[in-house]
């Protein structure tokens, strides 16, 4: 019976791919979020698998801040050739032309907040009633009680007090008319976990996540990468690093981290070495103690 | 951690459980920061944290704590996941609060879990809430489970105290279905056998809790040995694929092997198997796979593709402890809820509340509704066949979800105790002879008539007498029994007979062939049988009465020299070729499910009055010999 082993790996693509294939069979108009983040690349390649030897049953989405590094675009469109899948943008941008948000303004002005309003504008112009999601259980406190099927209410929005239990692996996909859902098929994984798959796997990662020259600015012990979106303060300047992102997202917000890291096994030894973790780098979490919870409950990702 | 290591790691899930007082976070916090798992700006945050409220060290149990809700309160209330990895696994830690209202909470944890840690304080003893978490641990079979003493500093690091709570914790699990239980003494605040021993109780003989988490073998979290495939999805990528896609609940399988897909009962052989996206000649128990059948069989989610020899129990009926949990409105009698089970939803109807049972102390008392974080042993109708297995054999096609079907909240987790028949068994065990006693009382009453049973017996010239025959259908028994009627009437004898198939007509229309409906028709029969005995006759009952345990349940109810019991025999293979009623051709076909001798056993009774083997026997001989024991008791 030793035989019938699975490592950490097929176990965690294992769970993956039935949360995955679970959505496709009970939801009608399923859809997959993606960020062209490491997540959201290892969960897309996780829906590929799944449907092998067809095509992933539904679109994947990329809500677009308008403030991505070019790098991260130049990926997303090679990637979804790769993947053969159907992509669906959306744009922050698009959202304050109409009127529906309204940008932030000041030093820390961020489009991240605003993503919210264009998903959930997304959600309801094609009827999408479950998104798949990139989150991690791992990554943040409030993360830690995330369901794999998530509820949220006709307004987006996530109430911590009124979900539903998970048992085994029997998933309540149930709703009313206006609510839909968020999905996290990789729930269960760790940042190390995602870089060891990538490496095992062999996928194709964004250069961003690699060692490179940029030039940066450090603020509040951040390092933001130089952008038309970034606005110097007073007393700070541009200097160039050897710096990656562990973490891609708006370009306002992510934090880089310095580092000689230019391959995936590189990386991998650096995160088992590593003493902060990924959100610490992000500006977005620092706000207040209870920022991550209070941006989940308004419908973030 | 060198990834080459990393990928041969195996995952460990397990639970905890305890009050904050019991020092859970305390410890889950003490293995994250010793095993070094904590980053450097959680543990900023929490020295910012802890220094805000005033505190001198750091309190690892805010590492834990989540909700901004639970922060204010300082009690966790739900379940939150938690991981960490050391070079030998990687550890997921379902973290469930203690507290009596979240009993909820503890069962979701529970359910996915492969070991229990139970947090236990040295000081306070085993209380109510250490026992109920025994209790879930058990009932969710989880196949290990460890009784962490906390708080040893406290106690001055005594062995004895250590001791005490063990023998007493010990003598409690016995009650329980525990299948491994290990006892280990600790102290989180001050790390002591946590990660490393210490050295303050050199008494231990056990390994620290970390190193034993390591290494401990995970066995019957799974069953590798009943291949079960829920059918999750159906893949069609053109017109030529058909790919069966579902996680593995239970066992393996091969490429070539013959399987059977339920409900339908169409038999194929595997031509491909896919685990993920690779091609592979053998998939086993949590696996995610993907298959396709050598003959074209419409299959859809919700079917469940099993071997052909190794079916599951297929039923519409069947009794499941039960946790409740919904705040708002508790399970009622009667109540219809939507029922998920594996890749199957239907409607399901609460039949009875068989009892509720208090999770501290096992006691089980009549109730007619669960509330929230009540467990409760409940009898279900669903709306269409669920193919499963008893919970404590399969935890993945045991396992079901009730929905609110306005809602649609998850209002229950059910664990299928067993099929109907092992229960009724059971429950017969322990009601039957308090339903034989109301029998008993009865008589009392009928002995007050003016009319005596002697004086009905003398009037008839002879004593009244049951004669029951069983055995399998077509052995003879109606045959048997017609004959022998006509023969005691013409004798001038007060007789009559009652018939399986005569009663189904009428007294027993309602009931079906499921274990249960079969007790109860037993049940019906017997007494109607005793009416007639009561009014001085003679009756001959022929009825297939499979299980020993309702034939016993009849033979109560009589005085002990007026039954008399004949087994009438016949091998299988015979009955199956007179098949008078062309019913074994049609269990065979699967037209008729719960047949006796096909898919349902027949108990041969123990210590019966008469055995006749009909094999070889005509009929006018099996009658004779049937009429001269009859006489012979008169």
């Amino acid at each position: 019976m030793n035989a019938y082993r699975m490592n950490t790996f097929e176990w965690l693509e294992s769970q993956a791919i039935y949360v995955i294939r679970e959505v496709a069979a009970q939801f009608e108009r399923p859809v997959m979020l993606f960020s062209g983040g490491k997540d959201s690349i290892v969960m897309s390649y996780l829906a590929r698998k799944a449907f092998h030897p067809g095509k992933i049953p539904f679109p994947l989405m990329h809500i677009d801040t308008g403030h991505n590094f070019q790098e991260t675009l130049d990926y997303r469109d090679s990637w979804m050739e790769q993947l053969g899948a159907t992509l669906i943008v959306r744009t922050v941008q698009d959202s304050i032309d109409r009127g529906r948000v309204k940008e932030e303004t000041g030093p820390n002005a961020s489009r991240n907040a605003l993503q919210t309003v264009t998903l959930l504008d997304a959600v309801k112009e094609f009827q999408f009633d479950a998104a798949l999601g990139g989150g991690r259980r791992d990554e943040e406190k409030a993360r830690a009680k995330e369901r794999f099927f998530s509820l949220r209410d006709r307004f987006g929005q996530w109430d911590p007090k009124n979900q539903r239990p998970e048992l085994w692996h029997v998933f309540n996909g149930m709703k009313r008319p206006g609510e839909h859902f968020r999905v996290f098929p990789i729930s269960n994984w760790t940042e190390l976990d995602v870089w060891q798959y990538i490496e095992q796997e062999d996928i194709p990662m964004p250069s961003l996540y690699f060692s490179h020259e940029r030039e940066i600015v450090r603020r509040d012990e951040v390092i933001l990468a130089r952008s038309p979106c970034i606005a110097l303060q007073e007393g700070e300047r541009w200097e160039t690093a050897r710096v990656r992102f562990r973490t891609i997202g708006d370009a306002t917000c992510t934090g880089a981290t310095e580092s000689g890291a230019s391959n995936v096994a590189d990386i991998i030894a650096e995160i088992a070495a590593t003493r902060v973790t990924e959100r610490g780098a992000r500006a977005d979490d620092r706000r207040s103690e209870a920022a991550m919870e209070d941006r989940k409950k308004e419908g973030y990702f | 951690m060198a990834p080459h290591k990393a990928k041969e790691r195996e995952l460990l899930r397990f639970t905890t459980a305890g009050s904050v007082d019991d020092g859970k976070s305390t410890l889950i916090g003490r293995m994250l920061y010793d095993s070094k798992q904590i980053f450097q700006d959680q543990m900023e945050a929490l020295e910012r944290a802890s220094r805000l409220r005033g505190e001198e060290t750091v309190d690892l149990a805010l590492l834990t704590d989540g909700l901004r809700a639970e922060r204010e309160q300082r009690i966790t209330i739900d379940v939150a996941y938690r991981y960490f990895a050391t070079p030998k696994r990687k550890f997921i830690i379902a973290d469930t609060p203690g507290h009596e209202q979240y009993t909820r909470n503890m069962v979701t944890g529970a359910s996915t879990a492969d070991l229990a840690v139970i947090l236990v304080d040295a000081r306070k003893g085993i209380l109510p809430q250490s026992r109920r978490h025994g209790i879930i641990a058990s009932l969710l079979a989880i196949p290990h489970v460890v009784v962490a003493i906390n708080k040893m500093d406290l106690v001055d690091y005594s062995e004895e105290r250590y001791r005490e709570l063990v023998d007493e914790y010990a003598a409690f699990a016995e009650k329980l279905n525990i299948h491994d239980l290990v006892f280990v003494p600790i102290s989180a605040l001050k790390g002591d056998n946590v990660v490393e021993a210490g050295g303050r109780m050199p008494w231990f003989e056990g390994r620290p809790l970390l190193p034993f988490l390591e290494d401990i073998t995970i066995t019957g979290s799974r069953n590798l040995v009943d291949f079960r495939l829920p059918v999750q999805y159906v893949l069609r990528p053109h017109q030529d694929f058909r790919g069966f896609a579902g996680r593995i609940a239970s066992g393996s399988i091969k490429v070539g092997e013959q399987v059977t897909v339920l409900p339908s009962l169409f038999h194929s052989r595997v031509r491909e198997l896919y685990v993920g996206a690779r091609r592979a000649e053998e998939a086993f128990a949590h696996q995610s796979v993907m298959l396709t059948l050598e003959d074209e069989i419409d299959v859809s989610r919700g079917d469940m593709i099993v071997r052909s020899h190794n079916l599951p129990v297929i039923d519409q009926e069947f009794d499941a402890y039960v946790c409740w949990m919904d705040e708002t409105t508790p399970m009622q009698e009667a109540g219809d809820y939507l029922l998920q089970h594996t890749t199957r939803t239907c409607k399901a109807h609460v039949n009875e509340i068989l009892y509720q049972m208090d999770v501290n102390t096992l006691h089980r008392e009549k109730a007619t509704q669960l509330a929230l974080n009540e467990i409760g042993r409940v009898r279900f109708t669903t709306s269409q066949p669920l193919f499963f297995d008893p919970y404590d054999r399969n935890r993945e096609t045991g396992g079901f979800i009730l929905i609110d079907p306005a809602t649609f909240r998850t209002v229950a987790a059910g664990m299928i105790r067993y099929t109907t028949k092992e229960t009724l068994r059971e429950l017969r065990r322990e009601q039957g002879e308090a339903q034989i006693q109301r029998v008993a009382a009865t008589n009392v009453t009928w002995d007050e008539s003016l009319v005596t049973h002697a004086e009905r017996e003398q009037q008839n010239r002879h004593r009244a007498l049951c004669i029951w025959l069983t055995g399998l259908s077509g052995s003879g028994k109606s045959t048997i029994a017609r004959c022998v009627e006509r023969a005691l009437f013409d004798e001038d004898r007060r007789v009559f007979r009652l018939d399986g198939d005569n009663v189904r007509h009428g007294l027993c229309a309602d009931l079906g062939f499921s274990r249960e409906d079969r007790m109860t028709n037993i049940r019906r029969i017997g007494h109607a049988a005793r009416l007639l005995y009561d009014s001085g006759h003679m009756v001959i009952c022929s009825f297939i009465a499979p299980y020993e345990e309702d034939r016993a349940f009849v033979r109560a109810l009589f005085p002990e020299e007026a039954f008399m019991e004949i087994y009438v025999k016949c091998d299988i293979e015979e009955c199956k070729r007179r098949d008078p009623k062309g019913l074994y051709a049609k269990a065979e076909r699967g037209e008729i499910k719960g047949f006796t001798g096909v898919d349902d056993p027949y108990e041969e009774p123990t210590r019966p009055e008469l055995v006749i083997d009909t094999t070889g026997l005509d009929v006018q001989e099996t009658v004779d010999r049937v009429l001269r024991f009859v006489r012979e008791t008169l």
